[in-house]
């Protein structure tokens, strides 16, 4: 009933390749995360803004983005918006799919650091002489990453194994795409797939080690 | 001088100060006393500009507090207020903590603000917790932090809400100190404590707040021993 032969050199011979598509999905995380942030701190300044429509736009998205599937997300940039005339590479759609999931969550993250911070540390500041825009950057603020800076880990992490989606929108050059396409070539399905699950889960556990490292640096209360 | 005149102030439905006057020179420590409810530490926030009022004027130095274009910013300068919860910054070191104002608010270089926060440290005690995060004190050691923080801004006239409430018993007796020895150097202070014998000892003329009105004030020896108000009367005899 075993009769399934390994061939592991396969696999390895193809180390190189599958290590080139690693440094592309490191990339679309990367900069997937860094404009999620950017979204994210506008999204919660929308929400902190006491305007309605703005609000509402931001609570849309922090819904919509962590209440459906990533995989549809992906595939609405890609799929969806070509339906409209707007045509994204597979490139650009993973992006920003991955992007709009990103800012989601990240802004829920930012909003649940706020509300940790008393109000009284910010009326300790004012009645120090500060201006309520000195109390926040100097008082709230670098709390307020500290409370964010974990969980923001944690989507950085997400935001690595989510490039994997790619596949189903034809992104060929990160590592799931080049472990497909190895596949599709080979059948070697399992040591594959087995070997891409490896770097995906040392490129996590570097990436969270890292993030615990910098954060042991840099908030030292 | 700071002049309270016939200030109100309501929370929503409920009136919480209603018509109070109160002058206090320069040098001179006053002290609150009173139930809780009865206004006592709203009447503070009212004197920093923290809390709005609804009618009468506060008016600190000449400057209306809550007038229109009043820069409160620069008024709180001149009026340091400890809570009785201390607001260590978490984030910050204890020289940081007293640092941060002084830098930020008055501008001043690293070195002079550095220069200020530890001769104010020095003086409540913290000489030795100048690299210690607040977490690691005792909650003694923050308010007496707390205080050096505020006196690092130089302060004219220094507010006290309930300052040791929140303290255990053992911590309370090194923070009336630190009041004491602020009140000795001539410092004007305004406190509400619920600290018969140190509001005895420190003050010039002590206040008995009841329901929102100042039911009595006078010297400590007066009000204590020989209070004319029946509120007053009550409220001394259930502490004592």
């Amino acid at each position: 009933m075993f009769s399934y032969t390994f061939h592991w050199n396969q696999a390895f011979r193809a180390l190189p390749q599958m290590l080139d598509g690693a440094l592309v999905t490191l990339e679309i995380a990367l900069l997937s995360m860094a404009i999620g942030l950017a979204l994210a701190i506008a999204l919660t300044l929308f929400r902190l803004s006491g305007n309605r429509a703005l609000s509402g736009i931001a609570t849309a998205w922090v819904e919509v983005a962590r209440n459906t599937p990533a995989l549809f997300q992906i595939y609405m940039a890609h799929f969806g918006l070509g339906n409209f005339g707007i045509h994204l590479s597979p490139f650009t759609a993973l992006l920003a799919g991955i992007a709009f999931n990103n800012a989601g969550y990240l802004a829920e993250n930012f909003r649940g650091a706020l509300k940790a911070i008393p109000d009284t540390q910010t009326r300790a500041g004012r009645s120090l002489g500060m201006s309520s825009l000195q109390a926040f950057r100097y008082i709230v603020l670098p709390q307020m990453l500290r409370i964010a800076f974990l969980p923001a880990t944690n989507q950085m992490v997400w935001a690595i194994l989510m490039t994997s989606l790619g596949v189903t929108v034809s992104m060929n050059s990160d590592l799931a795409g080049v472990t497909q396409e190895l596949n599709a070539r080979s059948f070697r399905t399992f040591e594959f797939f087995a070997l891409a699950a490896v770097i995906y889960y040392v490129i996590a556990k570097v990436v969270t080690l890292a993030a615990r490292l910098l954060a042991a640096r840099m908030f030292r209360y | 001088m700071i002049e309270i005149e016939n200030v109100h102030k309501s929370f929503g439905p409920l009136e919480v100060l209603k018509g109070i006057d109160l002058t206090v020179k320069k040098g001179e420590v006053v002290t609150i006393i009173g139930g809780s409810g009865s206004g006592k530490s709203t009447l503070l926030t009212c004197i920093n500009g923290l809390e709005t009022i609804a009618s009468g004027r506060v008016v600190i130095d000449g400057t209306d507090v809550h007038a229109k274009g009043t820069d409160l910013n620069k008024l709180r300068q001149k009026v340091g207020i400890v809570f009785q919860q201390w607001n260590a910054f978490p984030h910050l070191t204890v020289l940081e903590n007293v640092m941060l104002a002084p830098r930020k608010v008055l501008g001043l270089s690293k070195e002079k603000a550095e220069e200020i926060a530890v001769k104010q440290l020095t003086h409540v005690g913290l000489a030795e917790k100048l690299g210690v995060y607040p977490n690691r004190m005792s909650g003694g050691q923050q308010q007496r932090m707390a205080i050096a923080r505020a006196l690092a801004m130089s302060p004219t006239y220094m507010l006290f809400d309930e300052v040791t409430s929140a303290l255990d018993p053992m911590l309370v007796g090194e923070v009336l100190d630190t009041l004491r020895m602020l009140a000795s150097e001539g410092m004007t202070m305004i406190c509400v404590t619920h600290e018969m014998k140190f509001a005895r000892e420190v003050s010039d003329r002590v206040a008995f707040f009841h329901q929102g009105i100042m039911a009595e004030i006078a010297p400590p020896e007066q009000l204590f021993d020989a209070p004319q108000h029946t509120e007053t009367k009550k409220f001394l005899a259930a502490t004592h």
